[in-house]
């Protein structure tokens, strides 16, 4: 075959396997969706996270605004220490909640942060104090049986 | 005295078996050390592309779209249950990255490229080609087998790149034009659970891995086959199936350290 064809030829093959890892990067993986390259480090404590997973995202108001980078146990505390990457176009007042939600039933869990009131910013390497843990079933079914026993015969 | 036979047999095998593992390796090194011609003659390399790299993109297309369609139609079936459709996005895509993709493009490019290669090595070496090529003090190791090692290494994780992103495509043919899943949750869920570092770039280096087992068996084998009509077929078969052997054990090697933690 003619030298420049064969050129032609790999060209097109090293293209179309350049363009499709391109496009699994961008379009199927989360490359194009999110960049943690200019961010800011947050903690937060939670007397029990459930099933929160490093890596989770943190949304508020449904838009991702973070992931979730580690999670340990401080044994001072004996509660569960998160600590959080936030994009740092989005500022988040002192007084900021977070909560632990589940997206749909069997959906993966999150974090919310719902904005407060107050007029200072979280800085770098802050901690959200107010937070609210992961709702647990067991906790859930738990309770319901025992109000339903504390309730009078009827 | 059969059963002192049948060890002396075990023993034998077992030499043969470890003098082979030594020969490939210092095959390999040998590739190594006398590559730097295929670099700076890089039309040699070039040219074994084409064989290797362009030539198997139609079967490498063809075998994605119709893989990624069947997990479409599977996913759905099992996902519906749990009345999860939604995450089909997520499953074809993650099956494919992370699995389908590096090691089926592996098999294929393994029977498609690599007996191909192990046939027209051996039949150089049945026809003198590389005897001659030694005589005019020519080194076969740097003008045959580096090209095309080079070749095989990088046409590999191409292959399966284009293997998963057609894949994903069929999926998405299946799952959301023809079934009628929800499009937007399709793309924000497998957005949302495949990682870039974590999936995408272990499967590439999946691939790369693979890449470089199946090419160089596919070169120890038409480089040591007997000069035979008879060797050079019995090379080629055992090209086959010792590389997609080779690329199902070291799928689970790879996975077993790379995703353990998830």
């Amino acid at each position: 075959m003619e030298r420049t064809t064969l050129d032609l030829w790999v060209g097109i093959f090293v293209v179309a396997g350049v363009a499709a890892l391109v496009m699994l990067a961008m379009k199927v993986g989360n490359l194009g969706t999110y960049n943690v390259s200019d961010a800011y480090q947050v903690q937060a404590y939670f007397t029990n996270i459930g099933g929160l997973k490093p890596k989770a995202s943190i949304k508020s108001a449904g838009v991702v605004v973070g992931r979730v980078t580690g999670i340990s146990l401080d044994t001072e505390r004996y509660e569960a220490k998160v600590e959080m990457s936030l994009d740092r176009r989005y500022q988040f007042p002192k007084d900021t909640f977070a909560n632990i939600l589940t997206s749909g039933l069997l959906g993966e869990q999150y974090i919310g942060l719902m904005p407060g009131g107050d007029s200072e910013m979280i800085k770098n390497g802050g901690v959200i104090k107010k937070t609210q843990s992961a709702v647990v079933l067991e906790d859930l079914i738990g309770k319901f049986i025992y109000n339903k026993a504390d309730e009078p015969a009827q | 005295m059969s059963a002192v036979n049948t060890i002396r047999i075990i023993g034998h095998r077992a030499i043969n078996a470890v003098w082979r593992i030594g020969m490939a390796s210092r095959f390999f090194v040998n590739t190594l050390l006398y590559s730097g011609s295929s670099f700076r003659r890089f039309h040699l390399t070039i040219k074994e592309l084409f064989s290797t790299g362009v030539m198997s993109l139609i079967i490498i297309i063809v075998a994605g779209l119709f893989v990624g369609m069947v997990l479409g139609l599977q996913g759905y079936e099992t996902l519906k249950r749990y009345g999860s459709e939604s995450a089909l996005g997520t499953m074809v895509a993650l099956s494919l990255v992370r699995e389908l993709g590096p090691v089926v493009a592996a098999l294929l490019f393994a029977s498609r490229a690599g007996s191909a290669m192990t046939a027209e090595i051996g039949l150089m070496k049945a026809t003198e080609q590389i005897s001659a090529m030694e005589m005019m003090a020519v080194n076969p190791i740097a003008r045959i087998i580096a090209p095309r090692f080079w070749a095989g290494v990088i046409s590999m994780p191409l292959l399966a790149a284009l293997f998963s992103a057609v894949g994903v495509f069929g999926g998405y043919l299946v799952g959301v034009v023809q079934i009628g899943v929800d499009e937007g949750s399709f793309w924000s869920q497998m957005q949302a659970a495949v990682d870039f570092r974590d999936d995408i770039l272990n499967g590439v280096l999946k691939s790369f891995v693979f890449g470089i087992v199946v090419t160089l068996i596919a070169l120890f084998e038409g480089f040591d086959a007997p000069p035979t009509a008879e060797g050079v077929s019995g090379a080629t078969t055992r090209t086959v199936v010792t590389s997609s052997l080779a690329i199902l054990m070291l799928d689970f090697v790879l996975t077993a350290i790379m995703f353990r933690g998830n």
